[in-house]
């Protein structure tokens, strides 16, 4: 029969993909824990270059600016990503498909050319502050921030929004038949419905803003440097042990947020029926 | 007893639906406006009206289109180096998409017909690797395939070739291929899972040869999904950064690099400015491509 030994060869190429996709991530975790200095001659398993990350000061104040600017970066693009979701949704208005169209460019748009963007723009801004009122101000984790608002508005937007296109609006119609105000209405039935799409929507803005080398690395200043920034700029100088330790640790921190957001989609499945189309 | 409702009525409260609207959209939309399009314009701006002058700083001037002339012309050695660096960024990531397809046709097929436990846990195994760090998954390359690296241990011990793949083209292809492939793999199965089998069904009850239902059925109602999964793939893979400075030598220069290196070392902003408005541009029309062949409906 030809049909099983197409079936079975689909079998071992999707089997193979997979060893594809985790083999190298396998090695690069397995060396990590290797003594040697040489990072492919094994010598032995130790935590000494998770030891020595730990004693550097370059990768924690890297680490800590990361934490920094992807937490503030995702608490404000959640918010207005979620208000641009529920205005484009829920209401007409004027101007609405404008709108539309500028919040689709940030995912379209490459990292390269949104990286030239905000350079350009803080370098002319600088300039008019410097010129205005006299104080000079340079590049950090302010300017890091604001861009990385800037790209994640649009992906929890369109998070959102699919998850605001399945629910029913007839909800929250027999809310406010109910005698519930605005307010009401979306706190207490909008917002919980909606919660699993703003959840993942904060996720993925996390992963972006934890993931971005070139946006950052072109809106940077001294002392701003975010762990991301800081491994490229490692890296390209060559492979060494402590890389491994760092990628490693970066690799756990993403596989965590993968599976906090399998748990959340779990609680998906708990949304009241009618709900979903 | 409710009011009768009433043209008037009805307009005004579509007046106050719409002022609504924009009141919850204003905040993100005045962010993007200062934060994403006034740069957008400053960049075509500088590419338009800025020169570089001796010095490296920009200067203002009347509106030219040198910087975009720049790119067709031959360098002082005579040869068109940035033609030959779109070119090399095209083809790369056109091979890039295509191996992608290949890879992940059979795997999202594989996957979109298994039970539902066990899709759910190979569509897991995908995601892993679609939510790590890219900057990671693009080192372990580096290891992989460096001077002593596991790969080319194997290579030289089966007796192929002894020197290691780092800093070659193949190298780039590999890691924009592992790097990407994701992508692609999701929308497939999107697109395959959610078609009617029953139709597969009828035709092979009509006789056709497993070939000819996949090629009558299969694989046109999984367009939408070929077509998604292709853009996504292409898009990053053309204008990449991240893979070829990793990966990548100095004769394998894509056009992100290029333009990396225009603001950070040859301090020529108004060509970079350029550059970067002609990636976008490509990109654009591309994504144009994908919503008008109908792939929006996925």
């Amino acid at each position: 029969m030809t049909g099983r030994w197409i079936s079975r060869l689909l079998g071992l190429h999707s089997w193979a993909v997979y060893v594809f996709f985790y083999a190298p991530i396998a090695v690069l975790v397995f060396l990590s824990f290797n003594d040697n200095r040489l990072v492919t001659v094994w010598t032995g398993a130790s935590l000494r270059w998770y030891r020595e990350m730990l004693e550097n000061d370059q990768v924690l104040s890297a680490i800590r600016n990361s934490l920094i600017v992807a937490g503030v970066s995702t608490i404000v693009s959640v918010v207005l990503g979620t208000a641009a979701a529920l205005g484009l949704e829920r209401f007409r208005w004027r101007g609405r498909r404008i709108f539309d169209g500028l919040l689709y460019l940030p995912i379209i748009i490459p990292d390269v050319t949104m990286a030239v963007m905000m350079l350009l723009f803080f370098v002319q801004v600088f300039g008019l502050v410097e010129l205005a009122f006299g104080p000079k101000i340079g590049l950090g984790l302010a300017t890091i921030s604001l861009s990385h608002v800037a790209f994640n508005i649009s992906f929890v937007a369109v998070v959102v929004r699919a998850r605001l296109a399945g629910l029913d609006p007839a909800l929250e119609e027999a809310a406010a038949d109910l005698y519930a105000d605005r307010r009401q209405a979306f706190l207490h039935v909008t917002l919980p419905l909606i919660m699993p799409g703003v959840l993942g929507g904060a996720l993925l803005a996390l992963t972006l803003s934890l993931d971005d080398v070139v946006i950052t690395s072109f809106v940077s200043g001294p002392g701003s440097t975010t762990l991301p920034v800081y491994v490229f700029g490692l890296v390209k100088r060559g492979v060494t042990p402590l890389i491994n330790a760092v990628s490693t640790v970066m690799l756990v921190a993403s596989m965590l947020l993968v599976f906090v957001s399998l748990i959340f989609q779990r609680g998906d499945g708990k949304v009241p029926q009618g709900t979903r189309q | 007893m409710a009011a009768p409702v009433t043209p008037e009525l009805e307009a005004a409260a579509e007046r106050a639906q719409a002022r609504r609207g924009l009141l919850v959209s204003l905040p993100a939309y005045a962010y993007l406006v200062v934060f994403f399009a006034i740069p957008l314009v400053i960049v075509f701006v500088v590419s338009v009206f800025g020169r570089r002058n001796p010095r490296g700083a920009t200067v203002y001037g009347p509106p030219t289109l040198d910087a975009y002339r720049k790119i067709f012309e031959p360098g002082p050695d005579g040869s068109y180096l940035v033609l030959e660096i779109v070119w090399r960024s095209l083809w790369l990531s056109v091979v890039t998409t295509i191996v992608c397809l290949l890879l992940a046709y059979p795997l999202a097929y594989y996957i979109a017909t298994r039970t539902p436990r066990v899709r759910n846990a190979l569509l897991v195994l995908v995601m892993i690797p679609f939510w790590s760090n890219f900057l990671v998954r693009t080192y372990a390359w580096r290891v992989l395939l460096g001077r002593s690296g596991p790969v080319t241990a194997v290579t030289s011990a089966l007796g192929l070739t002894d020197t290691p793949m780092i800093f070659t083209v193949n190298a780039v292809l590999i890691g924009l291929v592992y790097g990407f492939l994701p992508f692609m793999v999701l929308p497939l199965y999107a697109a395959i899972e959610r078609m009617d089998w029953s139709l597969v069904e009828a035709a092979r009850d009509l006789y056709a040869s497993g070939w000819q239902a996949f090629r009558k059925i299969t694989w046109p109602l999984s367009r939408p999904g070929v077509i998604a999964g292709s853009i996504l793939v292409f898009i990053p893979a053309f204008g990449a950064y991240v893979t070829p400075e990793i990966l990548g030598g100095s004769k394998t220069t894509l056009l992100g690099s290029y333009i990396v290196r225009q603001f950070l070392q040859a301090r020529d902003a108004p060509f970079g400015s350029a550059l970067s408005f002609v990636l976008m541009s490509v990109m654009l029309g591309a994504t144009i491509v994908y919503f008008r062949t109908g792939a929006r409906n996925l």
